[in-house]
């Protein structure tokens, strides 16, 4: 018993290095490229879920008060959903993929077969710590690797669960769960892997590359960065702003890599805060004529209208929305919301409750460029608004800045629509909704710049775990000479026509007619 | 330096290299300057490496414009928007990927082939709409100056530089933000390389190396075959750059009682393909310089290695050139076997049976290529499903750098990141995802305040239960 307790008190760089070890062993012997053991793995992630989603709920509870529908559906549901599907293609997955030959190499056959990478580290974050956990695992065991999974310090009550239900119900001699902070973090970090897939901050990713660079070992990268939300004129505000909200405030109280970080609209509709007129409701229906002016004073309350709806009037009561994970982000989120010059821009919200860390949706209004809350991730339940002149100018505004991980754009306005896909760079890009592209298995989930590199979901998360290997098979028959010394003219001649893949050159060059 | 940067970024934001006719004038320019300078690539190869015009069609020239015509005629399918199914429950919505540039990306080449290396990676940016800073290998320098000199009168100097220099260069580059970093050469140097990309958060694609194995199980049938077999041994080590390739195949394993008949074939084609001795040898590229034959030389050096050969091992140093060197079994711990060779020598290890080979190749690092020649359905199964490597080819060498469809990249230590045909375009891109939704039907149970009756509705909608949704909609299901 004693030596468990000193075992488990210290997870160093030796203890790294022997779960690596075991693992790597296990990889070797072939346990995890058996397809069996993957669809066994799988299922039994699956009972695993259907088994426990009360305690599991009740971890979520523990570690971010999340209520219970965003736990069953945004995780759990999710993750079965995750889970299912690669069963369900896992067969086509594995297949290799034929490849078409040339000229060049005929007679010959290709094709491009997908193998596991070997042992793999994943590094989850706190916010769904659940799903970004798991979903990656899934990928993983999908492709046949190895893998340790680090769940976040940060939710150590689903961090817990975790390694004790992964223990229970999945191999441990090919899965394993390592809790820990930063030191033990760190010892993993110093092994080689063949592969690291980190869902964080940008801070942390430079670390995490620059450890793997030490081995040459490959990695995704899912970062954040602030996903803003361009409104137009001319749509249904009522929808539009319910979808805002629900992507805000209902994805862990804003604390969500594409939750909606802050919206561009236009000074046309900048916001006056004005009382919740109760006509609101009846000319929404009605949007597309009304005047700019009318629209001006509509979003804003659109928002107001809508939050109350959704959460009543003393939204920090509400147990439909999750609190500030912790103390620090609670402090953090003040600072950014205290600021001198952007105190004074709050229009709705602005209540806070450090006893239980939670702050209210707030919204703002015109707080300037240069304000803390403009230029890092907000990650927590504050919306600025900021306007411009024309909303094509929102384009450079965003590209002006890092990449997203997401943009969203409400618009009726098809050639808006196409100008705004074709000049915006970001992970993803969704039109007149916010968030939902999370849960399409066939779109690659996946940053680009400082929002990360790499994808995956759905065949994504397979192909990111594994190794697409080329196999070429030649016959022994169909030998040219011409490939090999000594080299004259005429093997040159020859080499050229059947580069350049014409069957007329060739003949012209066997017969003599080409020039060298 | 920073200041062609900026000009890089600036082009870049200004849209500069995004249109397909943009893409395609660059392109059709890079087969312009390839075709009207095909005698001044020659003469370079030659001056630094010896290469002789047929290598040099072969390996350089003939691989790059075979590349620029495959793009050319592919681009504009690669560049359109690839539909994404999407399931009822979304309706209506529409869902596609998109590939978009990257930016301003960095491609860092070798010495061994100059042109390719440089400017094979180079078409995948420009097709998929990038700027480019090149940096070729300082270590062939008549090829870079030629670079340096002749890509800004063919090409938009705005979009697409090139920069001459050493290791120092390199660093200072490397210190630069860049979207992309396309990188060729050393595993040591890969590593320096993602290190400082991993400040910027720059994805790296790293072509590196490692010791390609060839395994050899034919000679056992026909006397034709094994003939065949010979040549594309022989074909696939001194023929790209005398050895001095990433694919080229660096030692052979063979079961025991064949080597003797193995050694005579490889001696005869030799001698037929290069020349009787040293003092006659044509048809092969030198030693690039000084350093890397200090190097090779220095692997005879051991004792226990110099007594295992069996051919060759005379060495030119005036004119840097060793002749093609057999090996029969130097000892396995001696740095000839544990260090990637990149040269002229070729060790041949035995093996009791042909099967060991795989336990052989999986105690050493993943290789970029393994090569293996046997007609054995069985055992091609087991070396796939049991070795792990960049590429498997069976019964040729260095063929598959010409396949277009196959990616062409490393594994573990050989490397990450693929290229070739669409490959590069993909690698230079990054694949955005769009999902268009409309503003009907709006499915109530989305929104808070949460109820069971929202619960049990979003359960059953990301089960795609759409029968047992109507059933719950008309009161017939309950949580």
């Amino acid at each position: 018993m004693a030596s468990e307790v000193e075992k488990k008190a210290v997870f160093d760089i030796d203890s790294a290095k022997e779960v690596v070890q075991e693992l790597r062993a296990s990889f070797v012997a072939g346990k995890t490229k058996d397809y069996e053991w993957r669809r066994t793995q799988l299922k039994a992630m699956l009972k695993m879920m259907d088994e426990n989603e009360p305690q599991i709920v009740a971890a979520l509870r523990d570690d971010l008060s999340k209520p219970e529908l965003e736990s069953s559906i945004y995780e759990i549901a999710m993750l079965k959903n995750s889970c299912k599907l690669a069963l369900k293609k896992m067969k086509h997955w594995v297949m290799p993929e034929k490849a078409k030959t040339s000229l060049a190499t005929f007679p010959s056959s290709a094709e491009i077969v997908s193998e596991p990478l070997g042992v793999v580290l994943v590094i989850s974050a706190w916010n769904y710590p659940l799903l970004l956990s798991l979903d990656p695992v899934i990928g993983a065991i999908a492709a046949g690797n190895a893998i340790v999974l680090k769940p976040s310090e940060i939710s150590p009550a689903t961090a817990s669960l975790l390694a004790k239900l992964v223990a229970n119900y999945m191999d441990s001699s090919c899965i394993k769960v390592v809790e820990g902070a930063v030191p033990e973090t760190t010892a993993l970090l110093e092994q080689k892997w063949d592969k690291i897939m980190y869902t964080g901050n940008g801070r942390i990713g430079r670390i995490v590359m620059a450890a793997a660079a030490k081995h040459l070992t490959p990695v995704v990268l899912e970062l954040g960065g602030k996903c803003p939300v361009i409104v137009d004129s001319g749509i249904n505000l009522q929808v539009a702003t319910r979808r805002i909200i629900a992507g805000k405030w209902g994805c862990n109280n804003g604390q969500a890599c594409i939750s909606p970080d802050y919206i561009i609209t236009t000074k046309d509709y900048a916001v006056e805060l004005v009382r919740l007129p109760v006509y609101v409701y009846i000319c929404n229906l009605v949007l597309f004529n009304l005047s700019s002016q009318a629209l001006f004073i509509l979003q804003v309350d659109s928002f107001k209208c809508e939050l109350e709806r959704f959460y009543g009037k003393n939204p920090l009561e509400s147990k439909d929305l999750s609190r500030v994970v912790n103390s620090n982000h609670f402090a953090r989120l003040l600072k950014l919301l205290d600021e001198d010059k952007v105190s004074s821009k709050i229009v709705y919200g602005g209540e806070r409750d450090k006893s239980n860390l939670k702050i209210a949706p707030t919204i703002l209004l015109d707080v300037p460029q240069d304000s803390l809350i403009m230029n890092e991730e907000i990650f927590g339940p504050l919306l600025p608004i900021i306007t411009i002149d024309k909303v094509e100018d929102s384009f450079d505004l965003i590209n002006s800045g890092t990449k997203p991980l997401a943009v969203y754009m409400f618009t009726n306005n098809k050639k808006l629509k196409e100008k705004f896909v074709e000049k915006v760079s970001a992970g993803g890009l969704v039109i007149n909704d916010t968030t939902v592209h999370l849960a399409e298995p066939t779109l690659p989930f996946g940053g680009v710049g400082d929002s990360g590199m790499g994808a995956y979901h759905g065949k994504f998360s397979f192909d990111t775990f594994s190794h697409k290997k080329a196999v070429l098979y030649r016959s022994f028959a169909g030998d040219a000479p011409l490939r090999y010394p000594p080299y004259t003219n005429g093997k040159l001649r020859l080499l050229k026509a059947l580069l350049g893949g014409s069957i007329l050159g060739i003949i012209r060059a066997l017969m003599g007619w080409s020039k060298a | 330096m920073e200041k062609s940067i900026a000009k890089l970024r600036e082009t870049f934001k200004n849209g500069g290299t995004k249109s397909i006719s943009w893409r395609k004038s660059q392109l059709k320019a890079l087969l312009q300057l390839i075709n009207q300078n095909e005698d001044s690539i020659f003469k370079a190869l030659d001056q630094d490496l010896g290469k002789s015009p047929v290598e040099s069609y072969r390996d350089e020239v003939g691989v790059l414009k075979k590349s620029v015509t495959y793009t050319l005629s592919c681009l504009e399918k690669w560049v359109a928007p690839k539909k994404a199914e999407v399931p009822l429950l979304f309706f209506p919505a529409k869902a596609e990927v998109m590939p978009q540039p990257l930016g301003v990306v960095l491609i860092f080449s070798s010495w061994n082939f100059p042109f390719t290396l440089a400017l094979d990676p180079l078409i995948g940016a420009i097709s998929a709409g990038n700027t480019v800073l090149l940096k070729p290998s300082d270590l062939a320098p008549a090829c870079m100056s030629f670079l340096v000199e002749t890509i800004p009168k063919y090409l938009d100097n705005k979009a697409i530089k090139v920069v001459a220099g050493g290791a120092d260069i390199g660093e200072r580059l490397l210190q630069l933000k860049w979207d992309k970093i396309f990188f060729t050469g050393s595993p040591r140097v890969g590593r320096l390389v993602m290190a400082a990309a991993a400040k910027h958060l720059t994805p790296v694609t790293l072509e590196l190396g490692g010791k390609c194995p060839a395994i050899v199980d034919t000679l056992s049938t026909t006397p034709s075959k094994a003939k065949v077999t010979a040549k594309r041994i022989v074909g696939g080590k001194w023929g790209p750059c005398n050895g001095q390739a990433c694919i080229a195949i660096d030692y052979l394993l063979v079961e025991e009682k064949l080597a003797s008949a193995l050694i005579e074939l490889l001696k005869k084609t030799i001698k037929r393909f290069y020349g009787e001795n040293i003092k006659s040898l044509k048809s092969i590229s030198r030693i690039v310089n000084e350093h890397q034959f200090q190097r090779l030389v220095n692997l005879l050096k051991d004792p226990n290695v110099a007594d295992s050969i069996v051919y060759g091992g005379s060495v030119d140093e005036e004119k840097l050139v060793i002749e093609p060197t057999i090996l029969l079994d130097p000892p396995l711990d001696s740095e000839i076997m544990s260090e990637e060779i990149f040269g002229p020598l070729l060790p041949i290890i035995t093996l009791k049976n042909i099967e060991e080979s795989i336990n052989f190749i999986n105690s050493k690092s993943n290789p970029l290529v393994i090569y293996a020649f046997t007609e054995d359905e069985t055992f091609k199964k087991r070396i796939l499903s049991e070795t792990s490597s960049g590429t498997v080819t069976f019964n040729d060498s260095m063929v598959q750098f010409l396949c277009d469809s196959l990616p062409f990249g490393g594994v573990g230590q050989s490397g990450f990141g693929r290229y070739h045909g669409k490959y590069s375009f993909d690698t230079f891109s990054h694949e955005k995802s769009i999902l268009h939704r409309g503003f009907y039907p709006e499915i109530e149970p989305r929104y808070p305040p949460w109820t069971d009756f929202k619960l049990l509705f979003i359960k059953l909608a990301y089960e795609f239960d759409y029968f047992g949704l109507i059933l719950l909609l008309l009161g017939f299901k309950r949580s």
